[in-house]
């Protein structure tokens, strides 16, 4: 059956825009890019640093980038996800490592929203580092929508006149 | 345990340092814009929480029984209690369980009030 809803985000969907991420600070910080987004799913990429690597002679990426990048790819499918542009916040997340990142690799998440309510959402969010089939860790994380009428900060991601502020 | 922290990249690129209160230690987290999620609020990004509380729970666990490999995390999970404003970040973690293979570390995140905590999270590592 076809999705028929009317996304609020939907004139941005397809390859990752640059406004995504250039009003957060940690996120132009850490690199992160958005490589997609769609109805429901957000795919974003951590480039390979040797600053966020826990140990210098391994260089497998710290827990806690790849905690950055899913709860950050988390927080954007919320945001694919919503028919009417309405604050954000993680309610929590959980990842699980399945193995070490490859060393040296830039990283990948995938993120999709298997329900979304009027308060809350669920993403379930897995991350790679060569092949998507093989990923290195999943998370799945609920977050709160709608504190603050108005999208709070969303409306950013819209091309101008868009925002149904 | 300011050696050990030295020692992981991550922890200088976020900011993170110890401080040390009489016989125990605690992390901290000072804020600066790179830190930032919402800058509107401006609250401190969620990830970057949950990895303070991931490190925090790391150091905790190899300062106790840190052995001659580094522990491997499992899992990772964090409940988000409260908008973490731009202010300081203090975190604590307590080895909850430590079995043969497998260790269990509670942590918390608190900025102003100890009783008011921003966030919360445990951490299994295979040891």
């Amino acid at each position: 059956m076809a999705d028929e809803t009317k996304y609020a985000l939907e004139s941005v969907f397809g390859p990752g825009h640059e406004a995504m991420t250039q009003y957060t600070p940690h996120a132009q910080y850490l690199g992160l890019k958005v490589v997609e987004t769609g109805r429901r799913f957000a795919v974003m990429m951590l480039p390979y640093r040797p600053e966020i690597v826990g140990d210098p002679f391994r260089k497998v990426v710290f827990g806690g980038a790849v905690t950055t990048l899913l709860d950050h790819a988390s927080g954007l499918c919320v945001a694919c996800s919503l028919e009417n542009l309405e604050a954000i916040a993680t309610i929590d997340l959980r990842v699980d490592y399945l193995r070490a990142a490859e060393p040296g690799c830039d990283l990948y998440g995938r993120t999709e929203c298997f329900r979304i309510t009027h308060t809350a959402a669920f993403v379930r969010g897995l991350a790679w580092d060569k092949d998507p089939s093989d990923p290195f860790a999943t998370s799945i994380g609920a977050f709160m929508i709608g504190s603050t009428p108005g999208g709070g900060s969303l409306s950013r991601f819209l091309p101008e006149g868009e925002a149904k502020k | 345990m300011q050696r050990v922290l030295e020692a992981i990249p991550y922890a200088q690129f976020l900011g993170v340092q110890v401080e040390q209160i009489g016989e125990a230690w605690r992390c901290v987290l000072p804020f600066r814009q790179e830190i930032v999620g919402n800058p509107r609020l401006p609250a401190i990004h969620g990830g970057v929480l949950g990895a303070f509380l991931e490190l925090t729970a790391f150091l905790r666990l190899y300062a106790e029984a840190g052995g001659e490999r580094a522990p491997k995390p499992i899992n990772f999970s964090a409940d988000y209690l409260r908008s973490a404003g731009p202010q300081t970040t203090y975190a604590e973690g307590v080895i909850f369980k430590l079995g043969r293979r497998i260790a269990t570390v509670h942590v918390v995140a608190w900025q102003d009030d100890h009783s008011k905590p921003v966030a919360s999270g445990n951490a299994k590592f295979r040891l």
